[in-house]
């Protein structure tokens, strides 16, 4: 498989504290690879860094084979870029601001009607197309952002928090818009702190901790590393207890053993939540 | 040429954004010179005469010079630093393969569209009251003094918009600096016979420059063609400034970056000559 994305011991200090910490991954083309972490872990510093717009304090990274640092011309052609903030002008139309990306990246008049009648079809916004941002609601606008972000045909998305902010029913719409762009060639790097999300969508996930990478696999792997199986007890003072097996059996064997005193017992599947609780630590996530 | 195009792009998206709110912009950014032509130009000095002209000739042009900087400032930077500061949509200029002096460039043109736009509105209330300006055969000569005046400051909105690091910073460099010169800069009263030093200061001011050309030009005066020259100079400053501002370059950086070039250049030299000897 061909990557897309390399980094090598990336890392970026802000004053004392480093923001992102020898992180080194790869990202493989027809992937739809997932950065997890809590809020202020170092996803978008990752995000800037390789889309451009921050250097790395040191290490290097190469997006669609160059260097983020000595070619951000040529990385920023092959790759479009979602950012977690509304990006859009405000005072423009959907319309208007895919034109001024169009524009940007110098289509021909006929080319950019073309492309901004298929894009607009294609994210569902046809209908809206001539209201102004400021009118839209938050799914529709983050709609807008992705076809912006797509004007150029990139081979390869950043997705910044695609769905912060968006209820459930919105959130799976975007779900399938991310999925259907991945099927249609797109290679995705998405940075989000919804763990289902992460579950739901991605081949890959990488789990970052205070700027470093701790875990980096597929969600099956992950849950495997930790155990298939959780099983949750609650004692009488009401503090739940996490224990993990490999399969139902040994998850079954150990709840028979439990004494009686125990208030409540919970046999589930592990799932993503319970990886990166147990990697960055229970009681640290429940404060 | 893709360059050419390329201004016209961020010029384009600026100019739509205008056009929605066209008659809000413009009537807010009249009221406060037609305040000042109305309290000092009509109301204070309907009586007055000063060098030979009536006060209301002579302060028109003056008004007019301070209306072109305060439009073209705000008017290339307010937007400009709430889309890179708060709604961080500039991001998206700086993402798209186009030259940093395109989009500073592109940036400007919308600060001096409005500086026009204004001046002109304001020329025109002012020639109701004082038709002098309009009779005057300089008037070519005042109208690209206009131009290049809405440009020097249209940059400078850039500029500032460029480094400020909050929406405070940008209030502050309105009061300390616009506002000051707003009042001092010849605007309103006559540079001569002032003290030396005081008169030096105000002419490191381009409002300064701007208000000098424009009122010789509007009452036939003989024309400080070195204050037009001076004027040209601060756009040039503050083009250059908004390109290293955006190209991220400070001066300090450069300034090694030629002290290097010299120890290098010295190095060579050393090396020849002991080669030669």
């Amino acid at each position: 498989m061909e990557e897309v994305i390399a980094t090598e011991d990336l890392s970026k200090k802000y004053g004392d504290l480093w923001a992102v910490k020898n992180l080194s991954l790869k990202v493989f083309s027809g992937e739809i690879f997932g950065f997890l972490g809590p809020n202020g872990a170092g996803k978008t510093t990752t995000i800037r860094i390789l889309t451009t717009l921050t250097k790395p304090t040191f290490g290097r990274a190469w997006v669609g084979g160059f260097d983020v640092v000595e070619k951000p011309e040529k990385v920023r052609e092959a790759i479009g870029v979602m950012q977690q903030h509304l990006s859009l002008d405000r005072d423009l139309t959907v319309r208007e601001n895919m034109e001024l990306r169009a524009r940007l990246h110098h289509f021909d008049s006929s080319e950019r009607k073309r492309r901004i009648a298929e894009l607009l079809d294609y994210v569902g916004l046809t209908e809206h197309a001539d209201r102004t941002i400021d009118e839209l609601s938050g799914g529709l606008q983050r709609r807008t952002m992705i076809a912006c972000s797509l004007i150029h045909k990139p081979k390869l998305l950043f997705l910044d928090e695609p769905t912060v902010g968006l209820d459930a029913h919105t959130r799976r719409r975007m779900w399938d818009l991310i999925r259907r762009l991945n099927a249609d060639g797109v290679t995705i790097f998405l940075t989000t702190h919804y763990i289902e999300e992460a579950e739901a969508l991605c081949h890959r996930v990488g789990i970052i901790h205070e700027g470093q990478l701790i875990a980096l696999d597929n969600p099956f792997e992950l849950r495997r590393k930790i155990g298939l199986f959780t099983v949750v007890t609650v004692i009488e003072n009401g503090n739940a207890s996490y224990k993990y097996f490999p399969d139902k059996m040994a998850a079954t064997q150990y709840v028979q053993s439990l004494p009686s005193t125990v208030k409540t017992i919970v046999v589930r599947e592990s799932n993503l939540e319970d990886v990166f609780l147990e990697l960055t630590g229970r009681e640290l996530a429940i404060k | 040429m893709k360059a050419l195009i390329d201004v016209y792009t961020v010029f384009w998206a600026d100019l739509r954004v205008l056009r929605r709110h066209l008659v809000r912009t413009i009537a807010t950014s009249l009221i406060n010179p037609l305040l000042y032509l109305l309290a000092f130009g009509y109301g204070l000095g309907r009586g007055i005469s000063f060098e030979g002209y009536s006060y209301l000739d002579f302060v028109v042009p003056g008004i007019i010079a301070l209306t072109a900087m305060t439009s073209s400032f705000n008017g290339s930077g307010s937007k400009l630093h709430v889309d890179r500061l708060f709604y961080k949509c500039f991001d998206e200029y700086l993402m798209a393969p186009v030259n940093v002096s395109s989009i500073v460039i592109g940036k400007t043109l919308i600060g001096v569209v409005r500086g026009i736009i204004s001046s002109a509105a304001l020329l025109f209330a002012g020639l109701i009251i004082s038709p002098k300006i309009v009779a005057s055969p300089t008037l070519p000569l005042f109208v690209l003094v206009l131009i290049i005046s809405c440009f020097v400051f249209a940059f400078l909105g850039v500029l500032v918009a460029l480094l400020v690091k909050s929406h405070q910073d940008m209030n502050t460099f309105s009061t300390i600096i616009l506002l000051p010169m707003t009042f001092l800069s010849g605007t309103f009263f006559s540079l001569e016979g002032l003290p030396e030093t005081l008169k030096t200061a105000l002419y490191l001011l381009p409002l300064t420059h701007s208000s000098q050309c424009l009122r010789a030009a509007a009452l036939n005066q003989f024309f400080p063609s070195e204050s037009l020259l001076a004027l040209i100079c601060f756009g040039a400053l503050f083009f250059s400034g908004s390109v290293l501002a955006l190209k991220k370059t400070s001066v300090l950086n450069m300034l090694s970056r030629c002290a290097r070039l010299l120890v290098a250049l010295d190095k060579f030299k050393y090396r020849f000559k002991t080669h030669v000897f």
